[in-house]
Order: structure tokens, then C-alpha cells, then sequence
């Protein structure tokens, strides 16, 4: 009790010293979590995909389609319960700076093998009976301030042309991982305005989504697909849901490296950052640390009090960056709610937060600790009084 | 009396400079039970290095110092900083007073190295405090208290683990005369009364004839034995 109360007074003593190392320490974990937050929404598709679900494209790249026709070819496949399919439809709202993603999809099987949109039951079959018809994630809808029964009008950039749907849903996620900012519309309503404007692109599709009865049957099921199509007009390359997400987050890595690297940068500028301010509290304190000594209190006790300060100060400073890591989180969320749709703060990154402080507290300590023990008594005590 | 301190050879050279500046050299001096000795000498004759070495504060190059039969010489810095807690108490020129703490908790400070449970540690400083008269100020900060009553609260914790010798270092050099003479008085009682073994270093001649003998320091050398009657 004697101890925390001393490292209490010493760690506040000098005010606004104490004050602007703990709020340099608190937005620097604020910086971290926000950019942990970044780096696990970037992630978060992967953590949303499911083990059962499998996603076949053409083999050479994904902007080659691949036959309406093997969806019947793979719904034959043993152990493959469900077969939906789409297309990428890269459609502009308005303006290039909204931007969401928006696919056509076979709208029926599409709801069958995604349960984790949700979706009313009259929504539902208020969207399947509307060929022109469409459905958007809640937060995209609030963005836009979209209404069920609203006119929609995309501009096609891989299909040419002014697009219209009526929004028939808004769907939302079944957890806080899932995409609320989604756009789907019928394959159909695409598929027959290709046959008229340019038959060569109709009846081909971007994408199968493909259920399958168990997880563990997955790698037997991707090896058939593919090898059903295997010296075909177009080869498939079938991987897990969880995969093909990969594939899409690892073309941007270099970003999320460099945002991971920045990351661990702010917490090795709060290491120099106390460290400089447990020097300057040691270097003051000498002669206190010397009379310990001179009292009876060895080298280990004094290296426990300049560790305690350090540990109170970064994990004070640790509890305030944390408490701030939300609402900017949430603000961070409210400015750009379509590019990173699933942006919460999570256990994870506390955890990781409070683990560095309590690394920034040991590493800023060691030095001024060291040379508190090896400082002389009668060379500590030489001060001017 | 028997000795309780006996420092036999000693001597002590520290480097300045690459260059090796003897401090003292072969001192004995032999300080009974119960003594309130003054150690007098101009400034540089190594009075305060050889009051360091009897508490303990510093190593002897050469020679040995026995303190209550230990010979402190002997020990490991780890040995040595148990021992002082338990048979050295210090008083300083400028008080040492932790800043932050309570003239309370300032007593308190080496009793937390004992196995005192903290009733027992509360009664030791309060009786310290009592001894000081200064009980009432307890919860009062050292920037709160005047240097008379600072460098009281000083002696309270050197006393608080009733230690076997009291070391004081120019203890009146930083107060004013009324104050100081208090000062004295109170080291003077304390080595009266409790019979305790006081060695103090000094400059002035009004604190070295309170203590009971006065051993004078030059050139790293001790010189003659003035013994007094207690004022």
C-alpha cells in the first residue's frame, strides 16, 4: 500500500510533465488501435467467410467468364449441396466517389447459400418476384438514405449502359463481421439486356458460389471441379471462399504491411518517449534514490519503483488511448463507411495495446533503473541543497 | 566501555582525473558505547569520507572498521545495505526528506524493510515522532515544515529501528541558530538519555562542544583527543 501510494506521488509529481507523457501515450494507442482496426477490417472478409462455401472462376483470371452451363456440371458434383452464380457489375451511383460493391447474382440461390443476410420474408419475395429488383446492406442504404420502393440508378462500366432497380430489401448482417454495404440485383435482368445489346457477353457468368454439405469434403470437391473442366474452353480454379478473399487482400498487402510497420513505429516513439521521461524523473531523483539506498533499500527495490512509475504511467496513459480508440473508431467508421465496412475494435487489438504499453513501461525503465542502482551513494548524495 | 566501533589502518584515495588523491591514510580511531563524538577538520580533510565508511556508505581501500563486532569491511554491498538498516541511522546536512511523503511516512520509510506489521510500524513512529516533538505536524510534507523541524523529522526516522550508532553529517549546517541549537539538543539528549553512540561531523565549534569528544581531522590524518564534560 506504502509503495503504490509513493509511486502514485512520484509518477504525478511534476504535473504537466506527467499530463503530456500520458496524452502523447494515449494518442499513440489510440494510433495503434485505429491502425490494428484497419488492418483487421481489411481482414474481415476473411474472418466472415465460411468453410463450407467454395468459389470456382476461370482459371486464367477472374475478368474471363466461365459457361452458364457448367452450373448443372457442378451441382452434380458429390457433396455439393447448393450452386449460385454472379457477375462483378462495377456500376457507378452517381458519382466515381461512391462507390460499393454491386453483383448480379442468381438471387434465389444467392439468399439460400448466404444465410447471414438477412433479409424480411416479405422483403425476400418482394425481391425475388422483381426482376428489376434489387437489395443493399443497411449501412449502405443509410448512407444514400435509401428507402425500400427507391429508384436506383447505376451507370455500367463493364456493361455499357444506364441501369435501373428498385430497391426491394435492405438486408442486414446476422453479426458484426458481415458486409452491410453490399448492392445485389438479378443475374436475369442483366443476363437478357446482354442478349439484346451484346449477345457474345450473355450466358456467361464471373463466378460460382458453391455450397458444400461438409467443410471437410471441401478439398475433394474443389479437386473434382476443377478437374470436370480440365482441358476445357475455360479451366476453373476452384478455392474456399476464405482463399479467394486471400487472393484479393494479398494484392494489396504492401499497404496493410506498411500500415502494420507504422503501427509498431507509434509504439516505439512512446518507448523513447517515457523512456525520456523516466530519465528526466530519475536524473532529479538521485539524491532520493541515494538516501533509499543510504537507508537500507537495495539496487532491486529502486529499480521497482522507477519500473512501478513507468508500468502506472504507460498503463494510465494506455487505459486513456484505449477509452479514445472508440469513438475515434467510430467516427473513423462514420467517414468512410463503404471502404472499410466492418471496422470495430476488437479484443485483439486491446489486448495487443495493453501489451505494448506494458513492454513501452519494462523498456523506458531499464536504462534510468540502471543507472539508479549504480549510482555511488556519497555520489548521490553530493547535491546542492 | 567497550568499543563499538573500532577502525584500525583504514585508508581511502579516490581518482580524479586518472590521478590517485589520497583521503585518508591509516586511520584508527576507536569510539566507545554510548560516545557522542564530533569530527572536526577543515573542508577536504576527509571528515564526511571517513564518517561514509564507518556507516557503511562506501568501501575502504585499505584497513578494517568493526561496527558492534561486525566488520563491515567484510561484507558484500547486498550484506552491507541490510546491515545499515538495522544499525545505522543517518542525519544529513540538508535533511534528505522525501519530498512527496508525510513526516510520517518519511519515519516510516526504514521500517518497511523490517518484518513490522503496520500497527507495530505505526507505534514506532509515532513514539520516534513523540521523542522529535513533532507527532502533531506528522501528516504535514517536509515544503510545509521549517528546517528546524525538518531535519527533527530527520532524526526520527534515524532513530525509528533504534540503530546501533547515529551518524550525522553537518547536521546544523543548513539552520538558523535557534533551530540548530534545538537540533543539538536533541542529539544531545539522545545520547544521554538513551545512551546512544553518536558520531558527527562538524564545522561548527557550538555543535562540536555539545558532543562529549572531538577528533580532529587534517590532511587525512586524526590528531588529538578533546574530551569534554557535557554541556
Amino acid at each position: 500500500m506504502f509503495i503504490l501510494k509513493l509511486l502514485f506521488k512520484n509518477a504525478f509529481r511534476r504535473k504537466l510533465r506527467t499530463f503530456l507523457t500520458l496524452l502523447s501515450i494515449a494518442i499513440a494507442i489510440m494510433a495503434f488501435g485505429l491502425l490494428r482496426t484497419v488492418v483487421s477490417a481489411w481482414y474481415s472478409g476473411v474472418e466472415a467467410s465460411s468453410a463450407s462455401r467454395l468459389i470456382t472462376r476461370n482459371a486464367v483470371s477472374l475478368i474471363f467468364p466461365l459457361p452458364l452451363a457448367y452450373k448443372d456440371r457442378i451441382r452434380q458434383v458429390e457433396g455439393v449441396t447448393q450452386v449460385s452464380y454472379g457477375n462483378w457489375f462495377g456500376g457507378i451511383y452517381i458519382d466515381r466517389k461512391n462507390f460499393f460493391p454491386n453483383i448480379a447474382v442468381e438471387p434465389k440461390t444467392y439468399l439460400d447459400l448466404y444465410p447471414e443476410l438477412i433479409l424480411s420474408p416479405e422483403q425476400r419475395q418482394a425481391f425475388l418476384r422483381d426482376r428489376k429488383g434489387a437489395v443493399a446492406g443497411k449501412a449502405l442504404a443509410e448512407k444514400f438514405k435509401w428507402k425500400v420502393g427507391d429508384l436506383i440508378p447505376l451507370q455500367g462500366t463493364i456493361f455499357p449502359g444506364n441501369w435501373e432497380f428498385v430497391l426491394r430489401g435492405i438486408y442486414r448482417g446476422r453479426d458484426e463481421n458481415v458486409d452491410e454495404t453490399q448492392f445485389f440485383f438479378h443475374w436475369d435482368y442483366l443476363n437478357e439486356t446482354l442478349r439484346k445489346t451484346f449477345p457474345s457477353r450473355a450466358d456467361r457468368v464471373g463466378f460460382y458460389m458453391i455450397g458444400v454439405d461438409h467443410p471437410n469434403n471441401s478439398p475433394i470437391v474443389v479437386q473434382v471441379i476443377d478437374r470436370t473442366f480440365k482441358n476445357s474452353l475455360a479451366e476453373t480454379l476452384t478455392e474456399t471462399e476464405k482463399a479467394f478473399t486471400l487472393s484479393f487482400i494479398s494484392m494489396s498487402e504492401a499497404i496493410i504491411v506498411a500500415i502494420q510497420i507504422v503501427s509498431f513505429v507509434v509504439i516505439g516513439i512512446i518507448v523513447a518517449v517515457v523512456a525520456n521521461t523516466m530519465s528526466m524523473a530519475a536524473r532529479e531523483r538521485t539524491w532520493e534514490y541515494a538516501v533509499l539506498k543510504t537507508l537500507g533499500f537495495g539496487g532491486w527495490h529502486i529499480a521497482g519503483l522507477l519500473l512501478g512509475e513507468s508500468l502506472l504511467i504507460t498503463l494510465v496513459g494506455c487505459g486513456l488511448g484505449m477509452g479514445l480508440t472508440f469513438p475515434a473508431a467510430y467516427l473513423f467508421r462514420k467517414m468512410v463507411p463503404l471502404y472499410l465496412p466492418v471496422f470495430q475494435v476488437e479484443d485483439e487489438t486491446l489486448f495487443l495495446g495493453l501489451l505494448a504499453s506494458l513492454g513501452v513501461g519494462v523498456l523506458a525503465s531499464l536504462a534510468p533503473a540502471w543507472r539508479a542502482i549504480h549510482v555511488r551513494i556519497a555520489d548521490g548524495l553530493r547535491r546542492v541543497g | 566501555m567497550p568499543s563499538i566501533v573500532e577502525v584500525q589502518k583504514v585508508s581511502k584515495s579516490y581518482r580524479q582525473g586518472g590521478r590517485r588523491v589520497p583521503v585518508l591514510e591509516d586511520i584508527n580511531l576507536d569510539i566507545q558505547e554510548g560516545e557522542f563524538l564530533a569530527l572536526m577538520g577543515p573542508s577536504g580533510s576527509g571528515k564526511s569520507t571517513l564518517l561514509n565508511l564507518i556507516a557503511g556508505l562506501d568501501q575502504v581501500d585499505g584497513g578494517t572498521i568493526r561496527v558492534g563486532g561486525v566488520d563491515i569491511t567484510a561484507l558484500s554491498e547486498t550484506h552491507l545495505a541490510a546491515w545499515r538498516a538495522t544499525h545505522v541511522g543517518f542525519i544529513f546536512q540538508f535533511y534528505n526528506l522525501i519530498p512527496v511523503l508525510t513526516a510520517f511516512e518519511n519515519v516510516e520509510l526504514p521500517l518497511l524493510l523490517t518484518g513490522l506489521s503496520r500497527g507495530e510500524r505505526r507505534e514506532h513512529v509515532e513514539l520516534a515522532l513523540r521523542v522529535v516533538n513533532l507527532k502533531a505536524r506528522m501528516d504535514h510534507r517536509p515544503p510545509q515544515l521549517s528546517g528546524g523541524e525538518q531535519q527533527r523529522v530527520a532524526i526520527a526516522r534515524a532513530i525509528v529501528t533504534d540503530p546501533t550508532i547515529l551518524v550525522a553529517d553537518e547536521p546544523t549546517g543548513d539552520l538558523d541558530r535557534v533551530s540548530a541549537e534545538e537540533v543539538l539538543n536533541l542529539m544531545e539528549r539522545l545520547n544521554r538519555e538513551s545512551t546512544k553512540t553518536i558520531i558527527m561531523v562538524t564545522h561548527d565549534p557550538r555543535a562540536a562542544k555539545k558532543a562529549g569528544v572531538t577528533r580532529h581531522l587534517d590532511k587525512g590524518l586524526l590528531n588529538d583527543v578533546h574530551s569534554q564534560a557535557p554541556v
